[in-house]
């Protein structure tokens, strides 16, 4: 299993890419767009775009994708893609009668620059009906750039500021996570006594129930009332620098809804963070039920800490989440020796800057010494693994080949995670998330002490 | 039930009257038999926004042909999608040769950013190509053009010139940019023209020395059908040269010229090779199908009937023999399950034909076909093909013009034994889709997901096997979906072992005890059952 791939490591100049840990920014986009109620999102480029990303997002999820393509041909590559967009937009409605149609880019329409807004402008949109779009060139970032691409355009389509007081809510944007995630963010809202609009909201589209129904517009999704009222919230929380800040920054500047940056909030202190960030912003305090389950967490973190304490870990994925999950593994004792993400960190914009700078910090912190890398690839992590080995390897699904080949254990983690079921239905936030996360955490070590343990030394305690 | 003209009416009642018009020259209703194959449209553009199932060229290209070769490195020039989308997403098995080398684990893209849009990426294809030869030595390099590479100007081929000079490898340049076409098409066919053209016969081996010496063409080893299909064959004597190209190596495919005869399993993303094999080398081709128990017996016969040695066909008799008897049992077992029902059977563009005789076997019927990509001929049959018009969307898929190889071609079977055999077996020839359904079955190309529904909704067929994007809309309905690109990471499905694990899997999906659960109790008992002051209570 990747047997090509040297210990010595080898000065890449090229730019290109081995083994990538991103993708392209149109399936960020078209999964933002899913988390909008009734909302089918439309790739503007040729129909494979649209293909790979249904593929890749029904595999993540189990559950049906539904989007729509221009299915660009030659020549509309080289005149222009509105005539295709235009009989698009009509056909969508016409044939699958969706309340919005989410139009993102790729990078064939973004290298051509078609003018989505004019096209937009000179189509048939029946009564009550919205088109939006953004722009998302594949050249550019990551999904992640993408997810945030789209969910701007959100703010920019919809929000208003349509009272001059704010009023007593929340925006919450919880950044490129699973629905269960979403669900639990909103679940510890709730139980803050906070009301407040999360988008985009995949909950209830992406992780369906079985009903004998096919709903090619389930229940769940952010509403365009809600997107829209926005604009009045009193903040705004942005979990996730990458996937988040560019719409709260835009909501902040078009409704004046001031705005907190938070992590993800996956382990204890990132979940305290975002706790907290709610508490200041509404006066509230936080509720025993809450505290209970904190404390429920720490008791196990307590417990169980030997399993996993001095343990050298190496973690990928994107940006957001793989910052939190490497200051999780700090709280735990272990030590994230090589961190590192396929989204480029810093190029595109001020709050964008530094992912390498910000997990060094935590390091340094923590008196770690490691490797860190944005814009890196799997093939670079491999090569790191091979010169410092690792007792844990945490990543998606792409991280199975390198376990395999250094016979690394191996917990799923990120996007996209496609060889594994039931994932998207259990949250990784919060303080239930970051319980099954030292479950999932402890029971790969343990697995692999019980496998490699000789007879007289396998433990029936552990 | 049969469909009737007039019930499709109303389901294409919606569409907008352009739409409807289109859509419904891509329907065929099946006819009692006739000799005259009703003709159907295919191979057109795909309509905006009807949410299709197909892909693109660079797929067809990269992602099905010229990617399962295993000792090559394939490097995708683009932004990063591209290669991260057929990055093990599909299921083309390959382990090493005897050179040791495999790269299908790997993924290399020149992950184009917005300064290689403005001012080229040439120079960064040119260094990736580079890096890789110093990390991989690859026996050859593919390079794949994406959708912004033709816009831009990018010149891969020059590239791929230079990179030859400079490492002395090949290095082949598929400019399948994904707007080509109007479908996967496309790209086998830009993968077929360059293959041909700069791999095969690019050696000194004149000859094969092996006797029985056959190509297997357009198998592509998904889940190990190649492999199945090749321990038949060598159980029977036979010697695979080379497979395109599951499994197959850069290293065989320039050997492909000293096959006695050219096994065509998929016949749409293949065929331009195989005629141009014949006419450069004097090769015949057979359509087989090692799908199904009566197929794969009927193409090993057909082998062995053209290579007419009596060792040959007792041996290959011995075989199906030996073969039927140990799986028929078995086979019989899961039909008991499974007869009765019926299928909808929608792949790319083949096994929406292959599969029905399995489906057949284990006691399912094909109530309605199809394909994403296929062209007329893959339906109404190749006699068809001098009608087939290109329209204006793919007659820039170039064709590649071969001649007889002056030193090379050499007639392998005499021709009036080859007309003899004809006859009987689909040699040169492949007769489509539509002629093995039966009346009142419904064959539609590039079915869409509004059609999808209709159809279920008018058919409800017990299962349905198409793709990834179909699976879970169909499983919601609360209808076995059975993949048959991936084959839901099963397999092998081809051959005899392949029959087995067909009905096996088709079978499981009939009878796992979740279809049971879908209704909660709660939906259809009452609330309240009991008895006050011995009335009965029912709520």
């Amino acid at each position: 299993m990747l047997d090509y791939t040297p210990k010595e490591m080898i000065e890449r100049h090229s730019g290109g890419m081995i083994n990538p840990a991103k993708t392209c920014q149109p399936v960020g986009a078209m999964y933002a767009a899913l988390g909008i109620h009734g909302c089918l999102p439309h790739s503007h480029g040729s129909q494979g775009c649209c293909s790979f990303h249904r593929m890749h997002l029904t595999r993540h999820f189990r559950d049906p994708i539904m989007a729509s393509t221009s299915s660009f041909t030659e020549g509309a590559s080289v005149f222009g893609g509105g005539a295709n967009l235009k009989t698009a937009i009509k056909n969508v409605f016409t044939i699958y009668n969706p309340d919005v149609i989410a139009i993102h880019t790729t990078c064939l329409s973004e290298t051509i620059g078609d003018d989505i807004p004019t096209a937009i402008r000179q189509s048939e949109i029946p009564e009550g009906k919205v088109v939006f779009h953004a722009n998302t060139p594949s050249y550019q970032g990551s999904h992640i750039t993408g997810f945030s691409n789209m969910t701007n355009a959100m703010v920019t389509y919809f929000a208003e500021a349509s009272v001059p007081q704010k009023e007593n809510f929340a925006n919450i944007i919880p950044g490129f996570v699973n629905p269960a995630d979403m669900r639990e963010i909103k679940r510890l809202t709730e139980a803050m006594g906070i009301s407040s609009i999360l988008f985009p909201d995949t909950s209830g589209v992406v992780d369906s129930p079985m009903t004998g129904k096919f709903e090619m517009y389930p229940a769940g999704g952010t509403t365009i009332p809600q997107l829209k009222k926005t604009g009045d919230a009193k903040i705004t929380l942005s979990l996730g620098r990458f996937a988040s800040q560019m719409a709260a920054e835009n909501l902040e500047k078009k409704c004046n809804v001031p705005f907190a940056s938070l992590k993800t909030p996956i382990g204890i202190k990132a979940t305290d963070d975002f706790l907290m960030a709610l508490r200041g912003a509404f006066a509230t305090e936080i509720p025993e039920s809450l505290e209970y389950e904190r404390g429920q967490l720490v008791d196990v973190m307590t417990d169980t800490h030997f399993h996993f304490y001095g343990k050298k870990v190496a973690v990928f994925g994107d940006p957001d989440v793989v910052t939190a999950m490497t200051e999780f593994c700090l709280s735990l004792g272990m030590q994230p020796v090589h961190v590192l993400t396929g989204t480029p960190g810093g190029a595109l914009g001020s709050g964008l800057g530094g992912f390498e700078q910000e997990i060094q910090g935590m390091l340094d912190e923590a008196g770690v010494s490691g490797n860190v890398k944005a814009a890196g690839d799997l093939f670079t992590l491999h090569q790191w693994i091979k010169n410092e080995p690792v007792d844990l390897l945490i990543g998606n699904t792409y991280g199975k080949y390198i376990a395999r080949a250094e016979d690394i254990p191996f917990v799923r983690f990120g996007f996209p995670i496609l060889d594994r079921a039931v994932h998207p239905y259990m949250p990784v936030v919060g303080y239930r998330g970051a319980l099954r996360l030292v479950e999932q955490i402890s029971d790969a070590l343990l697995d692999r002490r019980d496998r490699d343990a000789a007879d007289e030394d396998v433990e029936l305690v552990l | 039930m049969a469909i009737t003209e007039e019930k499709l009416g109303e389901i294409l009642e919606v569409y907008p009257e352009k739409v409807r018009v289109n859509r419904r020259r891509h329907i065929v209703l099946k006819e009692p038999d006739t000799n005259a194959a009703q003709q159907i449209e295919a191979n057109t553009r795909t309509l905006p926004g009807i949410i299709t199932n197909r892909g693109c060229a660079f797929a067809g290209c990269k992602g099905v042909v010229v990617g399962p070769i295993k000792d090559m490195v394939h490097i995708v020039h683009g932004p990063v999608g591209c290669a991260f989308y057929t990055w093990g997403a599909r299921r083309n098995k390959a382990r090493a040769g005897e050179d040791g080398k495999n790269y299908v684990n790997y993924c290399f893209s020149t992950d184009m950013q917005e300064s290689d849009i403005v001012f080229g990426g040439e120079k960064k294809l040119a260094k990736l190509i580079d890096e890789t030869v110093e990390i991989f030595h690859p026996n050859a390099i593919s390079i794949a053009a994406t959708c912004p590479v033709g816009l831009i100007g990018d010149d891969i081929s020059a590239v791929a010139r230079a990179a030859e000079e400079r490492h002395g490898i090949q290095v082949l340049a598929f400019q399948c940019e994904g707007y080509k076409g109007v479908s996967q098409s496309a790209g086998h066919h830009i993968a077929n023209n360059l293959l041909m053209d700069k791999v095969i016969g690019n050696t000194e081996v004149e000859k094969c020395d092996e006797p029985y010496a056959v190509n297997l063409l357009g198998e592509y080893n998904i889940g190990g059908d190649g492999w199945e299909v090749e321990r038949i064959l060598k159980d029977i004597g036979y010697h695979v040269v080379c497979v395109m190209t599951g499994d197959g190596s850069y290293e065989d495919l320039r050997l492909a010229h000293t096959a006695d005869l050219n096994l065509v399993q998929c016949h749409r993303s293949i065929n331009y090779i195989a005629e141009m094999l014949e006419i450069k080398y004097g090769t015949p081709w057979l359509k087989v199908n090692f799908v199904g128990i009566k197929s794969t017996c009927d193409s090993l016969r057909a082998m062995a009937a053209y290579f007419g040695d009596k060792d040959l066909m007792q041996k290959t008799e011995d075989v199906i023999a030996r073969e039927t008897a140990r799986i028929q049992p078995v086979i019989d077992q899961y039909r008991k399950v499974c007869e009765g029902k019926t299928a909808f059977c929608f792949v790319g563009g083949s096994r929406g034909h292959h599969y029905q005789g399995l489906f057949a076997e284990i006691g399912v019927e094909t109530v309605l076909a199809g394909y994403e990509f296929a062209h007329r001929d893959d339906y109404e049959g190749r006699e068809v093909i001098p009608s087939i018009k290109k329209d204006a969307d793919s007659k820039n898929i170039p064709d590649l013009h071969v001649e007889a190889d002056t030193k090379r071609f050499k007639i392998k079977i005499d021709p009036e034994r080859l007309a003899k055999l004809r006859e009987k077996f689909p040699f040169d020839e492949y007769k489509g889709m539509i002629v093995d359904m039966k009346e009142g079955t419904i064959i539609v190309d590039d079915l869409n997901h509004f059609e999808t529904e209709e159809f279920i909704r008018l058919l409800h067929p017990d299962i349905v096997s198409s793709g990834i994007k179909d699976k879970y809309v169909i499983q919601k309905m609360g209808i076995p979906s059975k993949q048959l690109h991936s084959y839901d990471y099963s397999g092998p499905y081809a051959g005899f072992n392949g029959a087995v694990n067909f009905a096996r899997d088709i079978s499981m999906s009939f009878a796992t005890p979740t279809w049971n659960y879908i209704v909660p109790p709660w939906k259809n008992q009452p609330l309240l059952n009991a008895t006050i002051n011995g009335d009965e209570l029912n709520a």
